[in-house]
């Protein structure tokens, strides 16, 4: 077992390294000098110039600014934005509770519905309602999530009034201090009437268009998964020594189908985060990925580069633990079998 | 005694073909596989008409997609109250007429959905069987570089390298690309590894086979169901994919009709103009949805062993 984390461990690494590298070599390959953006347009003194680029460490060869960089790095120092003069990182994580409230939220949603829609379509595999469910399964898949978050916004909060368009919470009516940085947990705890309601409001729409596709994925992994099982000798086994459809249903069949789809699950993570991207755009969610997206418009490239890394950083760990559960759960895998 | 095998066969050839029917050619088989699957048959009829229509898109179109007629801006579609019959699904904010932009828009989506496929199919077999044939060290930098880009989450990847690059629509396909390398890489070294152990292969090596002749065309056919099913679900994830890089601004520049540009130019009129925001959403919708629904079918008629049940 030590020996498959430290394999998988170890693996990780150069990927790391590599990425460092990439999007060190990226900053640089955009159009504009740095040194340019930070003294605008009035022009500058040859000393000022010099000092500059001495501050931003451009004086030194470039091997030296790397090592710079990945020590910075391994330090914790992510750069610090052109635009707003603070530290990538602190950014960063001031944000980061919002995109993952509404990943948590948005997964879920698709959880509580995608996986018990999948078991009753195996169950009645070929009914009409096995039917409609792969077909707005394959519709949900092939949704494009940031339409539909429009047209969620025309039906629900324009048309019918029921939700609000934008952020997190009433900001009018409510505001305290973040606690947890789950807006709906720190809407509870401020004991403020109304504040829950606000928040809940408010995520709503955002939650259901993020969980929207991997919703569909996991509806179909169920049913597959699940008619799978339903033909294995100890489901029937299990029939035939008289055990209710319920239990046969609930204990042996299920809990062997899920397998699968929890490692399904665990692999959403890449897809929740470029998913959130959108999601935060169209709904004025104030995560990382408006964030992102927004410092692109402001040409904040050390914003980009530090977001970007850290984003990736969070799903190759998140991978990484998905892939040690699974050998802790399943020795096949850690075998290499 | 020379000439009685002939007889002999050719009598027993004769017998075979009243009793049983020849086996039909590959494709025929292929094809009948293939129209079993609902679904597949009405995704291939939709999309050949998508396909039709953005080929023939100067001809199909009442106007061009830059015109403007700047007397008759966002109007609605015709069977809504106020549309006008000369701009059956209505025109934009600019006067230009949306039935044209959104058949342009299909040219666009379909040509960047294909490029990435066949570039990223191509430069995915390459790299593949590279990986698979020679092993030991290249096998582990091609694989380490796959790994690198499937860390970061795809639009992530893809807004980076348009960042860096500048958004355009030849950048965008770049980027797109990019992003979808890896799987292709992946299925053919593992495809590739797997057949490599046959014995069919073996006995090519002795035969004298170089290693370019051996992975190409001995051993890259057996791969090719997979890779083929692959290529046509990820046309759809393309096009996606490049419609999300232009609702955020990264893709296609204006004046360019393209359907995520579209929507995004679109979103001020929530209020207002609901069907200037819902047309190009569902072209997006109704295009993904037709070759999702011709992927499956392909793969269940390609590669039984996939098959969904």
């Amino acid at each position: 077992m030590l020996r498959f984390l430290l394999k998988r461990l170890a693996l990780t690494i150069p990927t790391f390294v590599a990425l460092m590298f990439v999007t060190f070599v990226a900053i640089r390959m955009v159009p504009g000098d740095p040194v340019e953006v930070r003294t605008g347009e009035r022009g500058i003194s040859p000393e000022r110039l010099a000092q500059f680029r001495h501050e931003l460490g451009l004086d030194q060869p470039v091997w030296k600014q790397f090592a710079d960089y990945a020590w910075g790095l391994l330090h914790g120092d992510f750069g610090t934005s052109v635009v707003t003069n603070e530290r990538v990182l602190t950014e960063f994580m001031q944000l980061f509770p919002a995109t993952l409230e509404l990943a948590f939220f948005g997964m879920v949603f698709a959880i509580l519905i995608g996986i018990p829609a999948g078991v009753i379509a195996a169950l009645k595999r070929g009914s009409i309602f096995d039917q409609t469910l792969m077909g707005l399964s394959l519709t949900g898949f092939s949704m494009p999530i940031f339409w539909w978050g429009l047209l969620l916004i025309m039906l629900v909060s324009e048309r019918l009034g029921w939700t609000p368009v934008s952020g997190r919470i009433d900001l009018i009516k409510f505001y305290f201090e973040p606690v947890t940085g789950f807006m709906l947990i720190d809407a509870l705890l401020s004991d403020q009437a109304g504040a829950f309601k606000s928040a809940f409001h408010h995520l709503m729409l955002p939650m259901i268009v993020l969980g929207t596709v991997p919703l569909a994925t996991l509806a179909r992994m169920t049913r597959s998964s699940m008619l799978e099982v339903l033909s294995e000798d100890y489901v029937r086994t299990a029939y035939a020594k008289g055990l209710s459809p319920f239990r046969v249903i609930g204990l042996h069949a299920l809990r062997n189908a899920l397998i699968p789809v929890v490692t399904i699950i665990g692999l959403q993570v890449g897809s929740l985060m470029a998913g959130a991207v959108l999601t935060e755009t169209i709904f004025s969610w104030p995560g990382v990925g408006k964030w992102l997206i927004e410092s692109i418009g402001r040409r904040d490239y050390p914003a980009l580069q530090g977001g970007i890394l850290l984003i990736s950083s969070i799903v190759i760990v998140v991978n990484l633990t998905v892939d040690m559960l699974y050998g802790f759960i399943n020795p096949r895998i850690r075998h290499g079998q | 005694m020379a000439s009685d095998p002939h007889v002999q066969s050719g009598a027993v050839g004769a017998g075979a073909v009243e009793a049983v029917q020849a086996p039909p050619s590959p494709l025929a088989a292929f094809w009948a596989s293939f129209c079993e699957n609902r679904g597949a048959v009405m995704g291939l009829a939709l999309l050949s008409l998508i396909v039709f229509v953005a080929v023939f898109a100067e001809f199909v179109s009442p106007y061009s997609p830059v015109e403007q007629f700047r007397d008759f801006t966002k109007l609605p579609p015709v069977w809504v109250e106020g549309g006008n019959w000369h701009y059956l699904l209505g025109t934009d904010a600019l006067g230009r007429d949306t039935l044209t932009r959104l058949i342009f828009g299909a040219r666009v989506s379909l040509f960047i959905g294909l490029t990435v496929m066949v570039v990223s199919v191509i430069i995915g077999v390459a790299l593949g069987l590279a990986a698979a044939a020679m092993g030991g060290i290249v096998d582990v930098m091609i694989m380490r570089v796959m790994d690198l880009i499937l860390s970061v989450p795809g639009l992530v990847l893809a807004i980076l390298i348009v960042a860096v690059m500048g958004p355009s629509l030849t950048n965008t396909i770049v980027a797109v690309t990019a992003v979808f390398l890896p799987r292709y890489v992946r299925l053919v070294r593992a495809s590739a590894l797997s057949e490599l152990g046959r014995d069919y292969v073996t006995s090519a090596r002795v035969a004298g086979a170089g290693p370019f002749r051996l992975m190409v065309f001995t051993v890259l056919p057996n791969c090719l169901a997979p890779l083929i099913v692959q290529a046509a679900l990820g046309v759809s994830e393309a096009i996606l994919e490049a419609a999300a890089l232009g609702f955020l601004g990264l893709g296609a520049q204006p004046p360019v009709a393209e359907w995520g540009a579209m929507l995004a130019d679109s979103r001020e009129f929530i209020r207002s103009n609901p069907w200037i925001v819902t047309l190009p959403g569902l072209a997006i919708l109704v295009t993904v949805i037709s070759i999702n629904l011709f992927g499956d079918g392909l793969r269940d008629a390609l590669d039984p062993k996939l098959k969904r049940s």
